[in-house]
């Protein structure tokens, strides 16, 4: 993981970062969240009011507030993969996980997410963990990139 | 000029000027929400949408430029739907509660839903109720009627550039609120009000404190006195109906003594005893080299302010009470003593343009005796307006009558205290004469005067120049206390009022303030001040005699148990 | 052969992350021919192309280019490669397989119009088109095609690639300008519009990542040659995405004129399982729904232009008669709920009731009147939102409406 310090002395000190600061230092961390003491020292970095910092956090489906699971599982659920079936992805993540749309397993190892079309309608449906995006997905194919996850951690 | 037509009427203006401008020109109505003169153009209700002929989409008159050959209809039925299908839209996502809302009757919604003639909504309610903020002596914030029209956070960034609220969340989940939805008591919010004075409906309204002055009232043991501040003189007829600036100061001394007070008095009066004693503070600083630029402390927003963003320079506040608390102050010693009171029995009631005095008031500083507020209940201009309704008072037609003894005679000094820029002037009026021991020739100082947002002047005292400032909102005041705070201000005197206009455009004052209306307010304040038989603080018998009769002398023993205090860093 | 690959010629036959690759395939020629013309007749030669604006509203695209060289001073050009519609990825196969054809797309017009600073907005899901595209920007600094005097031709451009984070809103033009600012994406009251006020209130040129992809060929080719493509109306070809319930989905290019009706059978090879097809939903999201019978219509931006929507981006969703009407339209709703950014009222509130209408309809509890709500409403959030998501995000609405009327009675209460 690196700091909030190392991250931001990456970028100018100009309001126009503040995104691409939140996202790096948020994809570092392990709970995926951007604290408030972590907005605190932005706001006196960037030198902008903790009360934007917060509206854009708040805005961004990506960026988030409160922790998150070591695996945030997105699952795409608009039309081209509704289609080819990701009603059955999702209850089958529901079953595995045992937390449903926004909850965070009591481990704190996953975060299950419906998300909004991840440009992967050729090869749906998809979900995407982390920064991972894996296709053609089937309860079969779920289940074993669910159990590899856990077996890493182990 | 550019050549268009509204409703078939011709109309020509000047480049650049909007449709709704342009319509109003002419007298046409475009109904407006998020509209609020003097802020942005924000163009989120889309409440004034007309037709332009030939375009499929409705166009925001607020937001569009007028164009040579447009042809506008304001009233289509396709603009008369959309309007109302928007307002229902509204509707279904507010507390509209209505008659139970303190802004009822006087809320921008409900009149507008009045209007289009909405007696039936297509569309059920979706409002998810959440708690009210209401952990602050000032302000009460209920987002379950926020309209998210963004006015108030308009004021708080940009005229005030406090950052206290914004938008969190997206769709219709958005709230507008301090970051992490907290309460306005864990930001550094200085309860200013502005945002209050500009919500068009009842989402951030002051806290209501006329239930605590009934009780008083109707309270048989309770000597219950009030002050009025000088700002309310020019504000509470125009909440009552009257005209924006109707100087209406006896009336209000009646309408007072109507609702039952045992005396009214005159916040003008302290006014004066803070230009004795801050003149004082300046010409010790001046002449001992102490602490300069001194920043004048009457307004709570401002003292709020530096107190959580300034802590650096509090040593450049004035230690002087704000008039309010000097009055709250001399109420609960020197006149229970003279009227044979026990101070606990003395009930000290203010009528301010204020809902920072709100917080003020509650202060433990503010305590003579540690224990009792000196100032017991602080009401806004509007609160007032609110109970002299409920009396069922006739303001308009009421006979004015005199403020009550001892502190009956003010001058135009204190007066102006309630337009920006007032506060130096009247102390100027002093210190010149004190200092210079020579009459003014001239006691109008009008380089302080008016509404730009700094305004500078040079005075001579004892034989050399010294320069002084005058700002008005927390935006300006940011650009002086910078310059304090990295040792580059020019000045000896700066004053600083935290709302724009100063108290005549408080956050307690009548809703619709715009520019126009701040300065038929502040030319009513110059008119009281030219009306005045005393005009300088210094002249004033009931002060001298006040000195003489109990403080004995400006900056002495007395005056620093009861007219001093000093204020701590609450930075965040 | 339905297909002609202009666009994608160069997919699966470079490598992407090789510079060489791309200049031993024509690449960055076309950038050679234009330093040595004079700016505006480039522009010149884009409007002789005729093409139009690949996101979706097919606007023309040399209206914009000349605006912005109009303007003096600091100008920005941004590539929107926020591609959120549902049912598009034709923009992440760009960037992911072709990607200095955008930034040859961008440097060209970046020369032609005098702009300085280039920004390419990717949203944030799409993480390996942004690592390929910070190295695509890479190799082309050091190879001189970007940075400091471009080809010893005096002049500087810079691109930064920009992340979005979750926002589909991002993709109308002043709600990625306030993102690019570092703000939420809220889109602004027009006028003025982004050429003349955008990133820091200075001139900005918008384009999709498909109409920057297409300059290097009209440069090198000659934008008469690219007239010739397609329809009178809808110059070139269009990169298609196939979605849905077909056999083959996946990305497909073809000329303008080309039936949807070919698209779906002739390079999908139809439906899955001998299915029929319910519903065809063009575009995405903000898109028509239309039936099976209007398939003959062909790819082309006037025949668009019926729906009152971005039609053009060239999303074609196939979704068979498995599928009721209202299970995609209260996807599609609940995605327009989820996305609005919340600033103006009609799409602030209208997607929630419009959410509540269509629940109505499923649960059999509509009446007509609930009928007339919901097309009045539709009508209301498409003519008065402030910004496109809201203007457009009715189609789907709308469109079913007019052709699948019979299915709304159906579910009538009377």
């Amino acid at each position: 993981m690196i700091s909030l310090k190392e991250v931001l002395k990456k970028y100018p000190k100009k309001e126009e970062y503040l995104i691409e600061i939140l996202l790096e230092f948020q994809t570092s961390k392990k709970n995926h969240y951007i604290s408030s003491e972590d907005v605190s020292t932005i706001s006196e970095y960037l030198d902008i009011p903790e009360s934007q910092i917060c509206s854009v956090i708040s805005f961004y489906t990506l960026l988030s507030m409160t922790p998150k699971g070591k695996y945030v599982v997105q699952v795409c659920h608009d039309v081209p993969c509704f289609v080819n079936d990701a009603t059955n992805i999702y209850e089958k993540l529901v079953e595995l996980l045992g937390v449903s749309d926004g909850e965070t397993t009591p481990d704190s190892l996953f975060t299950l997410e419906i998300t909004e079309c991840l440009g992967c309608c050729n090869v749906a449906p998809a979900m995407r963990i982390n920064n991972e995006v894996y296709t053609s997905l089937t309860p079969a194919k779920i289940e074993t990139i669910i159990n590899d996850l856990r077996g890493e951690v182990k | 000029m550019v050549n268009f037509k509204i409703n078939n009427i011709d109309i020509s203006v000047e480049e650049n000027t909007t449709i709704l401008q342009a319509a109003r020109k002419h007298h046409i109505d475009i109904p407006t929400l998020c509209n609020y003169p003097d802020l942005e153009i924000k163009s989120e209700c889309r409440v004034c949408v007309v037709e332009i002929n030939g375009e499929k989409k409705l166009f925001t008159s607020c937001s569009t430029i007028a164009k040579e050959g447009m042809i506008v209809n304001t009233n289509s039925p396709k603009v008369l739907n959309a309007r109302k299908t928007i307002l229902e839209l509204i509707l279904a996502n507010h507390d509209a509660v209505c008659a139970t809302c303190p802004k009822n009757l006087n809320c921008e919604l409900q009149t507008l839903a009045n209007k289009l003639g909405i007696d039936e909504n297509r569309f059920p309610t979706v409002l998810e109720v959440k708690p009210i903020d209401n952990k602050n002596p000032a302000l009460i914030r209920n987002i379950n009627r926020c309209i998210k029209c963004g006015r108030c956070i308009d004021v708080c960034k940009s005229i005030q550039s406090m950052n206290v609220l914004d938008v969190m969340g997206r769709g219709q989940n958005i709230e507008i609120t301090p970051a992490y939805g907290k309460f306005l008591t864990d930001e550094s919010c200085t309860y200013c009000g502005q945002c209050s004075s500009v919500c068009p409906v009842g989402a951030i309204i002051e806290k209501d404190d006329t239930d605590p002055v009934w009780e008083a009232l109707n309270n048989p043991n309770l000597h219950v006195i009030v002050q009025v501040a000088p700002a309310v003189r020019v504000s509470l007829g125009e909440e009552l109906g009257m005209e924006p600036g109707s100087i209406v100061t006896e009336k209000v001394v009646s309408a007072l003594k109507y609702l039952g007070f045992d005396a009214v008095y005159d916040t003008d009066f302290t006014a004066d005893l803070t230009i004795i004693e801050e003149g004082n503070e300046l010409i010790d600083r001046i002449t001992n080299g102490g602490v300069l630029p001194i920043m004048t402390s009457c307004c709570p927003g401002w003292i709020n302010y530096v107190e959580q963003k300034y802590p650096e320079i509090l040593d450049h506040i004035s230690s002087c009470k704000s008039p309010q608390q000097m009055f709250g102050a001399l109420a609960k010693s020197y006149y229970a003593e003279k009227m044979k009171l026990d101070p606990k029995n003395i009930f000290v009631v203010s009528i301010m343009p204020c809902t920072a005095k709100k917080y003020e008031a509650k202060r433990e500083e503010m305590r003579i005796d540690s224990v009792n507020p000196d100032v017991d209940v602080v009401l806004t201009t509007r609160e007032l307006g609110k109970m002299v309704r409920q009396m069922g008072i006739n303001f308009e037609s009421i006979e004015g009558s005199p403020f009550d003894k001892p502190f009956g005679i003010t001058t135009g000094a204190a007066a102006i205290f309630g337009a920006t820029g007032g506060v130096m002037e009247a102390a100027l009026r002093t210190v010149y004469e004190v200092v210079n021991k020579e009459e003014l020739k001239d006691i109008n100082f009008t380089m302080v005067r008016g509404t730009d947002g700094i305004k500078e002047a040079e005075v001579e005292l004892g034989g050399q120049k010294v320069k002084v400032a005058v700002a008005h909102t927390l935006a300006n005041a940011k650009i002086l206390s910078d310059q304090v705070k990295n040792g580059t201000s020019p000045y000896v005197f700066i004053e600083i009022m935290a709302c724009p206009g100063g108290c005549i455009g408080g956050g307690g004052q009548p809703y619709g303030t715009t520019a126009e209306i701040r300065q038929k307010r502040i030319d009513a304040i110059y008119k009281v001040d030219e009306n005045m038989t005393i005009r300088k603080s210094h002249e004033n018998p009931d002060i001298k005699a006040l000195y003489d009769d109990y403080l004995e002398k400006p900056l002495g023993h007395k005056s620093h148990q009861l007219l001093h205090t000093h204020y701590h860093s609450r930075k965040k | 052969m339905i297909q002609m690959k202009v666009i994608s010629k160069r997919f699966g036959q470079i490598n992407p992350l090789s510079i060489d690759s791309y200049i031993k395939a024509e690449g960055y020629e076309a950038l050679k021919k234009a330093v040595a013309m004079h700016p505006s007749k480039i522009i010149d030669e884009i409007e002789i192309s005729k093409i139009r604006g690949r996101g979706g509203a097919g606007f023309p695209a040399y209206i914009k280019l000349r605006a912005l060289s109009n303007e003096t001073g600091n100008k920005y050009i941004v590539c929107n490669a926020d591609e959120g519609e549902p049912g598009n990825f034709k923009d992440r196969m760009i960037m992911e397989n072709d990607p200095h054809a955008i930034l040859e797309g961008m440097v060209i017009m970046a020369y032609a119009t005098g702009s300085t600073q280039g920004y390419i907005y990717i949203r944030g899901e799409y993480q390996n088109a942004m690592n390929i595209f910070k190295k695509t920007i890479k190799a082309a600094e050091e190879c001189g095609y970007l940075g400091k005097n471009i080809l010893d031709k005096g002049f500087d451009f810079n691109v930064e690639v920009r992340s979005g984070a979750g926002s589909y809103v991002c993709g109308e033009e002043f709600s990625m300008i306030e993102s690019i600012e570092g703000k939420p994406g809220r889109s602004r009251t027009k006028p003025p519009f982004p050429t003349e006020k955008g990133i820091h209130n200075r001139p900005t040129l918008i384009n999709n990542v498909e109409t920057f992809a297409n300059f290097p060929h009209i440069v090198l080719n000659g934008g008469k040659k690219f007239a010739e493509i397609g329809t009178p109306s809808s110059t070139g070809t269009k990169l298609i995405s196939l979605s849905g319930n077909v056999k083959n989905k996946g990305l497909y290019e073809v000329p303008f004129g080309t039936s949807i009706r070919d698209v779906i059978f002739k390079l999908g090879k139809g439906l899955e399982n001998n299915r029929s097809i319910k519903m065809v939903q063009l575009g995405g999201a903000s898109g028509p729904i239309i039936p099976e019978y209007m398939l003959d219509m062909s790819i082309d931006f006037d025949r668009f232009e019926n729906f009152d929507s971005k039609t053009g981006t060239g999303a074609i969703i196939v979704i068979d008669d498995r599928f009721d009407i209202f299970d995609i339209l209260l996807i599609n709703m609940k995605f327009f709920v989820h996305q609005s950014c919340g600033k103006c009222t009609p799409c602030r509130e209208g997607h929630v009731q419009i959410v509540n209408l269509l629940n109505k309809f499923i649960s059999h509890r509509a009446t007509e009147k609930d009928l007339m709500s919901l097309e009045n409403l539709a009508y209301v959030i498409q003519q008065t939102s402030l910004c496109g998501l809201g203007q457009t995000s009715m189609t789907s609405i709308i469109s079913s409406l007019r052709y699948f009327r019979d299915d709304y009675f159906a579910k009538v209460r009377y």
